[in-house]
């Protein structure tokens, strides 16, 4: 069993501080048990149930730190961890940007757990891939999904007297709907901190009517359009842009947030004033851990206000070096939207594109966060507010700090989650104009 | 984790640094030297095997594995992290009922692995009512007792931390002095110590290890607000430190007094003449967008070749095992089945293997202990193969597997993974020089940048880290706001020509990634510099206004 109640973190959290005969110490301890199944061509192929649970011990010595980590808990690992810590702490270098470890904090708990998630069965599993395979097998679709679900604690301690314990769970699931001829595909994807909410018979109606749909796709010329796109298809591109609103890496002039001449962009306006931006780890949809990497509370931030640029992360060193305050990062991120749907962003639209998903994003220029990556599992045509016929899959050539600068229209924000981000988030479809696709595809 | 995790763990900005679990404990750097006894091995195998037998599993192969890494990360004048890690314990995997079933246990006792064991074979037995093809597996012989090690000169695990450090910090202060703004570097090692057996009669001890050195050199132009950064021209290699103790036979002269490397890299040089291009890119010109032939250098080409031959042509991706995350393929089963399709002119000959000495994907047997080899993919232009492992070769009715199936780690499923997938070299003889001096309108390329291609791998878009103009057989100045756009049909079937075997190469990733739950593997692309004519190349430069 690797979920330990807090008063068992606790007990060993403290025996290793304890242990330590280091100048400082810190130790965080994570289990968790991870359930999932997986299934293709209409069959289940695997399944699987990981336990584990791992105590990470950081001390330094001066400015020299050492880390290592163990998942035994008895009293002679404890002692074996922490003295490794140490041997690794001699043999380091100086840091010249250490930073001691924090002061004792106050932390004011976030609702991330869920009982319900945290009891998910294995019997559950296999009816969500029933709920997917056999609509499928009975329409002549294939599916190929992935469901998993976490329970965790996570639990820190260092020798201040520092303490915190908070437990939390979420599912992912993911389905990917062809048709038997190959000629269609669609797509359905449910982050959820609570499985109440899930009901897998409803998703899969979404993806198995996308491939129905996308089948007898036709081209259009690849060009400047105005899109309509899903939270999905725009999380992706708004992960990377999120990645660079790091204080120093814009001070060191190599950020889309660097400023001519110097310094970065804190406090100007970027995008449009229609985006807001905030993180916030008490929002119940999306609710994360009231601390961050190194400890610090999270706070509820306005990343963008307005247009404005009002948020730079500073790590504790940075800080330190511009004078300012470092707060916890995010670990969430919410776009404020309106009270729209998507199709109802749809009907607003005299001639664009609603795109489904996008897929294979990579940097192209972080000078500009020229991305480019593909639509895939639904992209349609879309004439006077009616969805009408599917076409072909483009790829994109697009910056996301441009396309935050040509909305049309924002709709009601959902969660999603994306396997390529760090963030939990909650983003609106959006209308975008003069979005640019650079040629065309012929995957389905 | 993946290549891009890896390289935003370790990139500038980034916060504490936090391990995945998958890589295990961190210990001490003594440990990574040490082994564990074969005979210890072998007892707790005849456990699983055993076990398996008695509860009437079919076939059982038991992988008993320590992984062990360890990366020195720094930026400048500072060493940002130095890490080791340790990852122990056994996986084992039955057939019952015609169903596979997966366990493992970090508990490396006889209880626990019987116990492990048992669990497998259960878990194959209730997902067996949800099987609608049972496996099939190509047989194997048993070879008995062997053991297979890349053949290193220097384990670098052995060498001293110190050592490591100073070479890093060393190549970071010549970069600076250099005229580099910015500097990261990273060491990156792993050792596979790996034991395969299987109810076949194989007993099977391998001794795997790689290295990786990948450095980004960044340039600030403060006043313009540009900046512009060059990767170093390293490979990912299956080697020890020897990699890193350049010799001069192989450094290879390109072209535009650009210095690439073969079986060792000189990261110093490499870091001086990073700084220095990374500036130089700063004011290059930016291209203009248009059809051009392109000149690719193999630290470019592997990745293409990775992307548009490599993935395309794993078969379980066409076959849909892959369909909701990698994706599948265009290259399907009635495509080659008329030994007709044209995959790319006829100087593309292209193969896969598990053998090349010193690429990341050599092994002696792969994790279903099949004896690797070489295979060819693509003859003269024509998709003759796919990569199969044991329980897919009857599907494309071949008798054997190709022997490329891996797991990342003891806890992981072993499935079909990436070979080595290289271009061969052209037969006739052919310099780079001399394949310029042939092309009128033309782009140099030298190393990988960015790189995106759909779900079935038609359209992809790549760009590099250095770009020449080619203009009437003469090399230019230097391009920037590169990249290219194309099909993966059209692409192959535009190679005009392929340098001879002297230009060879290998490029490769350290962090393919692939499956759900994710997994990783290392995997090398060999080629020499090949011409593709008349390939759509766009701008990148953007304005933020």
């Amino acid at each position: 069993m690797s979920m330990f109640t807090e008063a068992k973190a606790k007990e060993i959290l403290d025996k290793v501080i304890k242990l330590s005969k280091a100048d400082e110490c810190s130790a965080t301890l994570d289990g968790s048990i991870n359930g999932n199944i997986r299934y293709a061509r209409n069959s289940v192929s695997t399944s699987g149930l990981v336990s584990n649970a791992d105590l990470v011990v950081q001390v330094s010595f001066g400015k020299r730190v050492g880390t290592a980590t163990i998942n035994e808990f008895d009293d002679a690992s404890l002692e074996k961890v922490v003295r490794r810590a140490e041997e690794l702490a001699k043999l380091a270098p100086e840091n010249p940007e250490f930073m001691p470890i924090i002061d004792k904090q106050d932390y004011k708990p976030t609702k991330t757990f869920i009982e319900a998630t945290a009891a998910i069965t294995p019997e559950y599993r296999a009816k969500v891939a029933a709920a997917s395979i056999e609509p499928c097998k009975k329409n002549k679709l294939v599916a190929a999904g992935f469901f998993a679900d976490t329970q965790r604690f996570s639990a820190m301690a260092n020798s201040k007297g520092n303490f915190a314990y908070q437990t939390s769970t979420f599912l992912d699931f993911t389905c990917t709907v062809r048709t038997d001829d190959g000629r269609g595909s669609g797509w359905v994807a449910r982050n959820l901190a609570d499985v109440s909410k899930f009901d897998a018979d409803a998703e899969m109606l979404i993806a198995m009517q996308k491939a129905r749909d996308s089948a007898e796709a036709k081209a259009l010329e690849p060009g400047k359009y105005t899109v309509i796109m899903e939270p999905a298809a725009t999380a992706g591109l708004l992960n990377f842009m999120m990645n660079g609103f790091d204080a120093r890496q814009s001070d060191e002039g190599r950020s889309f947030l660097s400023k001519k001449g110097g310094g970065n962009k804190l406090g100007e306006k970027v995008f449009d004033e229609r985006v807001t931006i905030y993180a916030d780890p008490w929002n119940e949809e999306v609710a994360v851990l009231p601390w961050d990497g190194e400890g610090l509370p999270r706070e509820r931030t306005t990343i963008v206000n307005k247009g404005k640029v009002e948020y730079l992360e500073y790590s504790r060193y940075w800080a330190k070096l511009k004078g300012k305050k470092a707060v916890g990062s995010p670990g969430n991120f919410i776009m404020v939207g309106g009270d729209k749907s998507t199709m109802d962003l749809v009907k607003s639209t005299k001639k664009g594109i609603l795109v489904t998903r996008t897929w294979y994003i990579r940097m192209v220029d972080p000078q500009t966060v020229l991305l480019t990556g593909l639509t895939r599992d639904g992209t349609f045509y879309v004439e006077n507010g009616e969805i009408k016929y599917p076409i072909k899959n483009f790829r994109f050539n697009e910056s996301p700090v441009i396309m935050l600068n040509n909305i049309e229209e924002l709709g009601k924000p959902v969660r999603v989650g994306d396997d390529e981000s760090p963030f939990v988030m909650m983003v609106p479809p959006m209308k975008i104009r003069d979005f640019t696709f650079t040629s065309l595809s012929d995957a389905v | 984790m993946d290549r891009r995790d890896f390289l935003r763990m370790t990139s500038a900005g980034a916060g504490a640094l936090v391990l995945p679990t998958s890589w295990g404990q961190v210990i001490a750097a003594e440990a990574l030297t040490t082994k564990m006894d074969v005979a210890i091995k072998k007892m707790l195998a005849d456990v699983a095997l055993n076990t398996a037998s008695k509860l009437g599993a079919s076939y059982c192969d038991v992988r008993i594995g320590r992984y062990l890494r360890q990366f020195v990360v720094t930026r400048e004048d500072k060493v940002q992290n130095v890490v080791n890690t340790e990852s122990a314990g056994v996986g084992i995997r039955v057939i019952a009922n015609g169903t596979w079933g997966f366990a493992a246990s970090s508990d490396m006792s006889p209880d626990s692995v019987a116990k492990a064991t048992s669990q497998a074979v259960a878990i194959a037995k209730a997902n067996s009512k949800f099987q609608s093809e049972p496996v099939q597996l190509a047989p194997v012989k048993g070879v008995g007792e062997v053991s297979w090690a890349t053949p290193i000169q220097k384990n670098a695990m052995a060498v001293p931390l110190k050592d490591k450090v100073d070479l890093l910090l060393g190549v970071n202060a010549a970069a600076m002095k250099a005229g580099a703004d910015f500097v990261n570097s990273v060491l990156f090692q792993v050792n596979e110590q790996k034991y395969f057996a299987s109810s076949d009669g194989s007993y099977i001890d391998q001794d795997v290890h790689r290295i990786w050195a990948p450095m980004t050199v960044t340039a600030v132009d403060k006043k313009t607000g540009k900046f512009r950064t060059r990767d170093g021209m390293s490979s990912p290699m299956g080697m020890g430190y020897e990699y890193l103790e350049p010799k001069a036979e192989h450094k290879i002269h390109l072209p535009g007094g650009v210095i690439n490397y073969s079986n060792s890299y000189d990261m110093l040089e490499d870091a001086v003449a990073g700084a220095k291009q990374a500036r130089e890119k700063l004011t290059a010109k930016s291209v203009k967008p248009g059809k051009y032939d392109l000149v690719l250098d193999p630290s470019h080409l592997w990745l293409t070749i990775h992307e548009s031959v490599g993935h395309p042509l794993e078969l379980d991706r066409v076959l849909g095992y892959e369909a909701n995350y990698a994706g599948t393929s265009f290259a399907t089963l009635d495509k080659w089945q008329t030994k007709k399709f044209q995959y790319g002119s006829d100087k593309v000959n292209i193969f896969a293997d598990k053998v090349q000495p010193g690429s990341l994907g050599a092994v002696g047997y792969d994790d279903e202990g099949v004896k690797t080899k070489r295979w060819d993919l693509i003859k003269d232009g024509i998709l003759v193969n796919y990569q199969a492992i044991r329980d897919q070769a009857h599907i494309i009715g071949e008798k054997e597997s190709h022997g490329c199936c891996y797991a990342d780690n003891w806890a992981s499923v072993q499935f079909q993974r990436m070979a080595n997938i290289s271009l061969a070299p052209g037969k006739d003889k052919l310099s780079v020089d001399d394949m310029i001096k042939g092309v009128e309108n033309g782009i140099y390329i030298i190393g990988d940048g960015s790189f995106s291609i759909d779900q079935q791998r038609f359209n992809s878009q790549f760009g590099g880290q250095l770009f020449y103009e080619i203009k009437d057989g003469k090399l230019g100045r230097m391009l920037e706001d590169v990249a290219y756009q194309t099909n993966t049909v059209d692409f192959w079937g535009s190679c005009a020509a392929v340098c001879d075997e002297s230009d060879y190469r290998l490029g490769g990733s350290f962090f393919d990634g692939k499956g759900q739950p994710g997994q990783v593997s290392a995997v090398s692309h060999g080629s020499s510099t090949a011409r593709f004519n008349g390939v759509n190349v766009i701008n990148t430069a953007r304005s933020l206004g």
